[in-house]
């Protein structure tokens, strides 16, 4: 009986002692095919680390930013590793709610990272939030329907081009839309793309000293040419679409074009998901021949806040995720086509992935061709391409999303939109100080 | 005497039962149909006749393991209730049967908490859970279950007390009942209907509470709210997934309900007609 209980407390005493070993870190991420991926490939990383264990918590996009956002902003400590996005990188990292990526190891070669994004997730040089992958957006065609029309896509095309190319493949008699864009309400939906596309027609949310500028003729210019164009070419509904719904109708091949993002390239030609698989041609983002052009820059990331009490097996983890060497595990688990794109420059370099991802060079391209620290033609004093790194942009993102989708769908003038988007950004933006 | 009903409005009347209870069904229905479809029918517009598969089921399972969420909400809608019911039972009692001069105006401020959007303590409380150190905690998570659905269950269980006569308790108290006797064995006994209804419609309440759910956990205690979140994504098909990741949580519940609906109907229309 002594024994018993003796052998039972010695083995209750080790499982404690290797309770307190292991280390447990929580991930907070978003349920996006790559992230999905990372999850079940984590043996290889506890394999390596048998001291530290990882749980997960996957949450819709935007919870998941509500959550993080108030978990961060009270220092609740929660989660020890965070995938957010490069509008929040800059935000969090000057209010010191994230520690800096300073003891990623000597392997990690932090110059790989590919300047665009390496620049969109530092401060003062220092990087925040590790590229778990990234992207920008470009031209996604259907070469068959292209052809037809008798046109020839050229790799930077001008919106001109895009409008008389919409307009010849249009044919709603059999269901095809010249154009796919998206028209649904919200910061991260109509307003990433119209906000990139309206860079390209010379326009910016502020000029040097905040003040809004949509009573500007170039944010006229820009919703008048991209009302036009969906209202000729675009699908029924448009201003409910977003991403997924245009996904959806370009893989039935119901659209001649869509521009978005370049993830998007890898589920159109999936022949699994796609009826349009073998026909899809992809070309960079238009530009109106003003320097600029109307694609954007995205990477989700992962960064640690500064509430964390295990910052170093954090620190381990991301620099798992994002190594060059997790890029050759996927490859040798599920082939190149399905390694994280967007974040480190050598994977562009191999020749294994131009073979498998025929998007990879256009992705690339399009990445270079976005600058977030100048993204518009004349000044502007804050940071991103598509979104503008202030904490009022969520909220004024999306008012002035919903006066562009209610313009798309008819219900309001363009003018009208315009000069309601104007009255909102000044009432923000007087109210939080930035103009008296 | 009962009043004499044609056939033919007989048949009118179940008709339009039927299609009331369809429309009302469709969505969870149809939840169930695409769960059962693969993602690529999924987005091929409406088809109330699935290929059968059972790919998003594996593929849910295989992501996110049911059973721990399972149990978590089983235990914070099952516990929350208890004690819910440990509170509101002596409450209702009290209002019932011995108001005072703000019995009624107490019961409209309970209710008047419910009227107010959650998010508006959203920091507030998740301050107190931080510093309480309950962030991520069942016990934590299953109290303020209880305190959102107080007001209801005093409210249902304050009508419900109110249908039975005070005689019969004041003949227990002339028989020599104690208070603790009174309610437990004269009161609760007559009122179990009643607190049984309430408790199912209880339950059902703090196993559907999404705000709160999903805010307050992280892993830990995570119930299927939670498991339901984490499918759906903004860039990727997940339609089908979705819905299996619904259905599944919607399935204890669902036939909880089918088996108590006869309580709960009368739970829901007590008090409604005299």
């Amino acid at each position: 009986m002594k024994l018993r209980t003796l052998t039972l407390g010695l083995l209750s005493a080790s499982t404690l002692a290797f309770a307190a070993h292991a280390e447990s870190i929580t991930i907070a991420t978003v349920n996006n095919g790559d992230m999905v991926r990372m999850q079940t490939l984590t043996d290889d990383f506890t394999a390596k680390n048998p001291d530290i264990q990882l749980q997960w918590v996957t949450l819709e996009e935007n919870v998941l930013r509500e959550r993080v956002t108030t978990d961060i902003a009270t220092k609740g400590g929660q989660y020890d590793v965070m995938t957010i996005g490069t509008y929040e990188v800059p935000i969090w990292a000057k209010q010191s709610w994230l520690l800096p990526l300073d003891k990623l190891g000597d392997d990690y070669d932090v110059k790989d990272i590919i300047p665009a994004i390496a620049g969109g997730l530092s401060v003062d040089g220092k990087l925040y939030a590790a590229p778990f992958y990234g992207e920008s957006s470009f031209i996604m065609y259907r070469k068959d329907l292209m052809e037809k029309a008798g046109l020839t896509m050229p790799d930077a095309p001008t919106w001109d081009f895009v409008k008389q190319a919409a307009e010849k493949m249009t044919d709603r008699a059999n269901g095809v839309n010249g154009v796919c864009l998206r028209g649904k309400a919200g910061w991260g939906e109509n307003m990433a793309f119209l906000t990139a596309m309206s860079n390209s027609f010379g326009a910016r949310w502020f000029d040097e000293n905040w003040k809004p500028q949509f009573d500007q003729p170039e944010w006229k210019n820009t919703l008048q040419f991209y009302v036009d164009l969906m209202k000729a070419n675009g699908p029924e509904g448009a201003s409910s679409n977003g991403f997924n719904e245009n996904l959806a109708l370009f893989q039935q091949g119901k659209c001649g074009m869509w521009i978005d993002a370049t993830v998007a390239a890898s589920f159109v030609s999936d022949p699994k998901n796609s009826t349009v698989a073998d026909k899809v041609g992809y070309a960079l983002a238009p530009d109106n021949g003003l320097g600029k052009r109307g694609n954007w820059l995205w990477a989700w990331s992962l960064a640690i806040p500064a509430g964390t009490q295990k910052a170093d097996a954090a620190q381990k983890f991301v620099a798992w995720a994002t190594s060059k060497a997790y890029l050759e595990l996927v490859a040798s688990k599920e082939g190149w086509a399905n390694v994280p794109p967007g974040t480190r420059s050598s994977l562009y370099a191999n020749p294994e992935y131009q073979k498998a991802a025929p998007f990879a060079k256009m992705t690339l391209d399009s990445i270079n061709a976005a600058d977030p620290t100048h993204p518009t033609v004349k000044p502007v004093p804050y940071v991103g391409v598509q979104f503008v790194a202030i904490p009022e942009f969520q909220g004024l993102g999306t008012t002035v999303g919903q006066l562009f989708s209610a313009a798309l769908a008819g219900q309001t003038s363009v003018d009208d939109a315009l000069k309601q988007a104007q009255d909102a950004a000044t009432a923000t933006m007087t109210e939080g100080g930035y103009i008296q | 005497m009962a009043r004499a009903v044609s056939t033919q409005h007989k048949t009118i009347a179940t008709a339009a039962a039927w299609i009331v209870a369809l429309l009302i069904f469709f969505p969870i229905l149809y939840t169930i149909i695409t769960s059962f479809k693969s993602e690529q029918e999924a987005i091929q517009g409406f088809n109330l006749f699935p290929s059968g598969t059972t790919e998003s089921y594996t593929a849910v399972e295989a992501q996110s393991g049911y059973f721990k969420f399972f149990l978590n909400s089983v235990f914070l809608s099952v516990g929350s209730t208890i004690l819910a019911l440990l509170v509101a039972i002596p409450a209702a009692w009290s209002m019932a049967f011995s108001p005072g001069k703000w019995t009624k105006d107490i019961l409209m401020w309970m209710l008047s908490t419910k009227m107010m959007p959650a998010v508006a303590v959203l920091f507030p409380i998740y301050l107190i859970f931080r510093d309480t150190g309950l962030l991520d905690s069942r016990i934590g998570l299953m109290v303020m279950l209880m305190l959102i659905n107080l007001p209801i269950v005093v409210w249902m269980l304050y009508t419900y007390f109110r249908e039975i006569p005070g005689e019969i308790l004041e003949a227990a108290r002339m028989d020599g009942a104690s208070l603790w006797n009174e309610i437990v064995y004269v009161l609760t006994p007559m009122a179990v209907p009643g607190i049984a209804s309430t408790m199912l419609l209880n339950i059902i309440l703090a196993w559907n509470e999404a705000f709160w759910t999903i805010r307050l956990t992280t892993t830990e205690a995570a119930p299927l709210t939670a498991f339901i979140s984490s499918f759906s994504s903004p860039q990727g098909l997940f339609w089908a997934k979705l819905s299996a990741a619904s259905t599944l949580a919607i399935a204890p519940i669902l036939i909880m309900g089918w088996f108590s609906q006869k309580q709960l109907v009368r739970g829901l229309t007590f008090g409604a007609v005299k």
